[in-house]
């Protein structure tokens, strides 16, 4: 089974020694004090390295069928939800299927779409799913990557395409989960082209996923983008947003470290036909224009299913 | 969970029988059943090997199976292979008249999901109940139709046989 190796370039990096944060600045006391921070961020760093290591074999059919049940009580009573044209989606063979994400970091699509996905092409189809970082070294992480998430990453990805597998990823990520509320029905993938990339390196077709009512599961207020930045969550944990949202039961939700409950908002989705790229834009194409002809199609798609809807959350 | 419901069928058991047995027709007299293909060489009989999707709630579930007893034109059972544990069965029955009785049992379930499990099959249970329903009276209206439309073309051609 082949694994990527994050674990060992977080090493290669200094990131998993946990060496250079233990130099001492100065005084026996702040030697000692600094020596016993820089141990104890070396072994969370070495714990996260581990973590985030990409092992394939992590994904379990025994264990994500046995949990169907589950997913399904959720998906149909709480989401109401209703998962449109998985046909689309080639039987067999890799494939790269792109998403707008949606919902914090509770992401009620991702939960609906694994399970149509695994009620349709079996619990015995390989199928994976990039997520943050934080996502899979979180507690929940553990059980996440049973159903087959691993972080994101390039590596990862091309780990889980060369085994033949299908691949969702949402190339929004944390940027456009945390959209505002009344930017719920856009698609803002920030410019993220690297899924193109792949999806050409790796010589698969693309198939979009658009869901819609997952913003409705909470009040977004906005992406706190700007205190991200200032606070240095970028550099430190891969973190674009510092989220604010009105959501139960915490009411002012600063972050959404901690999920919340869902608003039981309708949620539909819907596969489109997949896009092969080199045939649809010519042997050697442009990544920006296939980025805007995908996103447009996409935003298309959502125009429509946004159009359905007449009341927010009902649906 | 095993939901079961019979209906009476104006028409012979063999009749009933030719219909079911064709798998093209399932889509069109299956209620809630979105796909059923033929996965393999046989096209029916024992042995054969169909992938059925039904949608119920959020998902459409269901998987590969296998017809797993073929005893014309009375019994028809198949069993799961792949996806959500399931056992169908057609049991048909002679009744005067030229008539028959119908039922079509169906259990379903997915072993080792414990209470989620349990609550489940309760839950899709009424929606399930409904497609066996609306399944069986539109075999009845098929093969009742059919059956009509195979009289018709009988006296149609005894008819012109005559005349010439």
């Amino acid at each position: 089974m082949p694994t990527s190796t994050l674990a060992e370039k977080a090493k290669q990096n200094g990131s998993g020694d946990g060496g250079p944060a233990a130099e001492p600045a100065g005084g026996q006391l702040g030697g000692l004090l600094n020596g016993v921070l820089g141990r104890a961020a070396g072994s969370v760093k070495d714990s996260l390295a581990a973590r985030l290591r990409a092992d394939l074999d992590d994904r379990d059919p025994d264990y994500i069928r046995e949990n169907l049940p589950l997913a399904w009580l959720i998906a149909s009573l709480w989401f109401r939800a209703e998962v449109r044209n998985l046909g689309h989606v080639p039987e067999e063979g890799p494939v790269l299927m792109v998403g707008n994400h949606s919902g914090g970091n509770v992401t009620p699509d991702t939960t609906v779409f694994t399970l149509a996905f695994s009620t349709y092409f079996g619990v015995e189809r390989r199928f994976y799913q990039l997520a943050h970082n934080l996502v899979v070294a979180s507690p929940l992480g553990q059980i996440l990557r049973r159903y087959g998430t691993v972080s994101a990453s390039h590596e990862n990805a091309e780990t889980a395409l060369s085994t033949g597998a299908a691949l969702l990823v949402y190339p929004g990520g944390d940027w456009e989960v945390h959209r505002a509320s009344w930017r719920a029905n856009k698609i803002d993938f920030a410019g993220r082209k690297g899924f193109i990339r792949l999806a050409l390196n790796n010589d698969v077709p693309i198939v979009p996923v658009v869901s819609v009512g997952g913003q409705e599961t909470a009040l977004f207020l906005g992406q706190g983008g700007r205190i991200a930045r200032t606070l240095g969550l970028d550099r430190m944990l891969r973190l674009k947003v510092l989220p604010i949202s009105l959501a139960p039961p915490w009411g002012l939700n600063l972050g959404d470290f901690l999920g919340h409950l869902p608003l039981p908002a309708k949620i539909t989705i819907e596969v489109l036909p997949p896009v092969d790229l080199r045939e649809q834009f010519g042997p050697d194409p442009d990544v920006d224009e296939i980025y805007d002809q995908l996103t447009r199609q996409m935003q298309e798609a959502l125009d429509a299913l946004a159009a359905e809807r007449r009341f927010p959350v009902i649906g | 969970m095993r939901i079961s419901e019979c209906v009476e069928i104006s028409a012979s058991p063999q009749e009933v029988w030719d219909y079911i047995a064709e798998p093209e027709n399932y889509l069109r007299f299956m209620s809630g059943v979105t796909r059923w293909e033929i996965r393999g060489e046989r096209r029916n009989g024992l042995g054969a090997r169909y992938r059925m999707l039904i949608r119920v709630g959020a998902a459409e579930v269901g998987g590969l199976i296998e017809f797993v007893e073929w005893a014309e034109p009375r019994d028809m059972a198949w069993t799961s292979i792949l996806g959500i544990d399931q056992r169908g069965r057609w049991r048909i029955r002679d009744l005067p008249d030229g008539r028959s009785r119908v039922e079509l049992r169906y259990a379903y379930g997915v072993a080792g999901a414990g209470i989620f499990g349990w609550i489940s099959e309760k839950v899709a249970a009424p929606t399930l109940r409904r497609h066996i329903r609306r399944t069986l009276h539109q075999l009845k209206r098929q093969v009742e139709h059919e059956r009509l439309r195979n009289e018709a073309q009988r006296r149609r051609g005894a008819r012109e046989a005559a005349a010439t």
